[in-house]
């Protein structure tokens, strides 16, 4: 499945990836970059701009119509835009899926789901439908599902654009805390440069369409963050920075 | 529990009323209402209608007593129930297997739902009644035929809703599964079957209710063998009995509430627990 072209060493790289669609949009022009183990990359850009195409693409859900992607596709964490729980399964019963897809046996499956749910911090949930779950909790339910796998790549999809901002603030604190005991190599997608800039190792730029890495920017705060960095001074001007470069990227 | 002002004995009883004052806020309009439906039958019955052609309109009392309360006639009403319960009981099975294949044959590709839609929906809009000569010559005049007048009349809601809820799952749903290398089959079991539930029972809900109209209707049509209501209505009608007519009318249409609850209730076992109502109710 990966492309065997591809140097085994970044754990995630796009090589002059390119895409147009059949009906001739052109979402996606000449990009590359990677990501490593340890990296979190966030990549930020107007609506429609071809940001979630980098990651169907990335996953092997769309085959680009030029460049390669150099990525172990047997395991990848995958965080949609929504949550995508199934609505007849308990939470329990949710985390379990992949393991159960992938015919892990259920002694194991339960000590998997279990850690999971306690790593998201919905112990005691286990047993509840998601229609009796906030849009917070059903995301957290997400993360958990993807966590039971371990994968050395984690791929989100602006998947906490439909939560309020207290609730998006404590995903990105929870998330971050992931990212730093599993040490994943993260690539997420957003429209919100303040969770850009505070999740990320790196912040890239893309330009509306055709998609186009326009800017890049290195994120030189420490881990772990404190929620108080978003009132930091230093935070507030590389934000700036970027808030312009997109603007330029609008135009 | 309990609070601190209120003992857990008056609350008990604050909720008791509050509870029997909502079951009467549900309760009292249907039954009001019936009861002006009773004061318009009487009205029709004898305001209307002169003795010598009261037999269109037998009042309330009369049917009951003629239509119920006589053990003989209201014992060959529930036979004529009972046979076509049956009919009904066995179309619903088979259109239920038949509908809910078909449409699970249809979700697996596109072409085959192109290739045999145009047919369901032409089978749907074939008059019973233009096909009940062909029926009988096939099938002859008796059970079989009335079974196979159940499954045509039934079958069409089951197959339309139980393709819309295979094929409503979410789309990152589907991504997801095919990350994961699903296979087909996995797909049905784990993703698109249990998604089509909410839909396959509001399915199910409508063509209960129709496998019983069906039931009747070819009863009326294939009188051999056990007599179903449809035979009772026809010889209701020849020999100008109108409370027993009235009474086989309401307890046939009661067969159709009865079936339409025992799926609703049924709906509720299954899919009840997790199943959030995306707006109106099914």
């Amino acid at each position: 499945m990966a492309d065997p072209g591809a140097t085994p060493s970044p754990t995630l790289s796009f090589n002059s990836i390119s895409m147009v669609f059949p009906d001739g949009t052109e979402a996606v022009q000449d990009v590359s970059f990677s990501v490593d183990r340890g990296e979190f990359v966030t990549v930020v850009g107007p609506s429609g701009c071809g940001k979630s195409t980098l990651l169907k693409i990335a996953s092997g859900l769309l085959e680009p119509t030029g460049g390669s992607v150099g990525i172990d596709r047997e395991n990848l964490g995958y965080v949609f835009q929504d949550a995508t729980l199934l609505q007849w399964r308990t939470v329990k019963q949710n985390v379990e899926l992949l393991a159960e897809l992938h015919s892990v046996d259920k002694a194991e499956r339960g000590r998997m789901s279990k850690e999971a749910i306690d790593l998201v911090g919905l112990t005691g949930f286990e047993n509840h439908y998601p229609k009796s779950l906030s849009g917070g909790m059903k995301m957290r339910v997400s993360l958990a599902r993807s966590l039971t796998r371990k994968p050395p790549v984690f791929l989100f999809d602006e998947p906490f654009g439909a939560v309020d901002e207290i609730t998006r603030e404590h995903l990105n604190e929870e998330t971050l805390a992931l990212f730093q005991r599993e040490g994943f190599a993260g690539l997420f997608i957003t429209h919100s440069i303040s969770e850009a800039v505070f999740m990320s190792t790196r912040v890239l730029v893309m330009s509306a369409r055709p998609g186009k890495i326009i800017a890049e920017f290195e994120v030189p705060f420490e881990y772990p963050r404190s929620p108080d960095l978003r009132f930091d001074a230093d935070f507030a001007h590389l934000s700036g920075e970027i808030s312009a470069s997109l603007r330029g990227a609008h135009v | 529990m309990s609070t601190d002002t209120v003992s857990p004995d008056s609350e008990v009883r604050v909720q008791g009323r509050s509870r029997l004052s909502t079951l009467l806020a549900t309760v009292l309009p249907p039954i009001i209402f019936g009861f002006f439906i009773i004061g318009f039958w009487y009205a029709v019955s004898y305001g209307v209608l002169d003795a010598d052609r009261r037999f269109l309109l037998e009042p309330p009392h009369k049917v009951w007593q003629k239509g119920f309360a006589d053990w003989d006639n209201f014992s060959e009403l529930l036979d004529g129930l009972k046979s076509s319960a049956r009919v009904a009981i066995l179309g619903l099975s088979i259109s239920i297997v038949l509908g809910m294949t078909l449409a699970v044959v249809m979700s697996q590709a596109k072409s085959i739902e192109r290739a045999l839609f145009p047919y369901m929906v032409t089978l749907q809009a074939i008059p019973v009644l233009a096909i009940v000569p062909l029926i009988g010559f096939w099938f002859g005049f008796g059970f079989k035929s009335r079974v196979v007048v159940a499954v045509i009349i039934s079958l069409f809601p089951i197959i339309v809703n139980t393709l819309f809820g295979l094929q409503s799952a979410e789309r990152g749903i589907h991504d997801l599964f095919t990350l994961h290398h699903a296979s087909r089959l996995t797909r049905l079991r784990k993703l698109t079957f249990p998604n089509a539930l909410p839909a396959i029972f509001a399915g199910l809900r409508i063509s209960a209710g129709l496998s019983v109209i069906g039931a009747i209707v070819g009863d009326f049509f294939f009188g051999q063998g056990d007599i179903g209501v449809g035979q009772l209505l026809r010889r209701y009608a020849n020999f100008l009995q109108g409370e027993q007519l009235l009474a086989a009318v309401i307890m046939s249409s009661l067969m159709g509430v009865v079936v339409f609850l025992a799926f609703g209730w049924l709906q509720d076992k299954v899919t009840g627990k997790w199943y959030e109502h995306g707006g109106q109710d099914v």
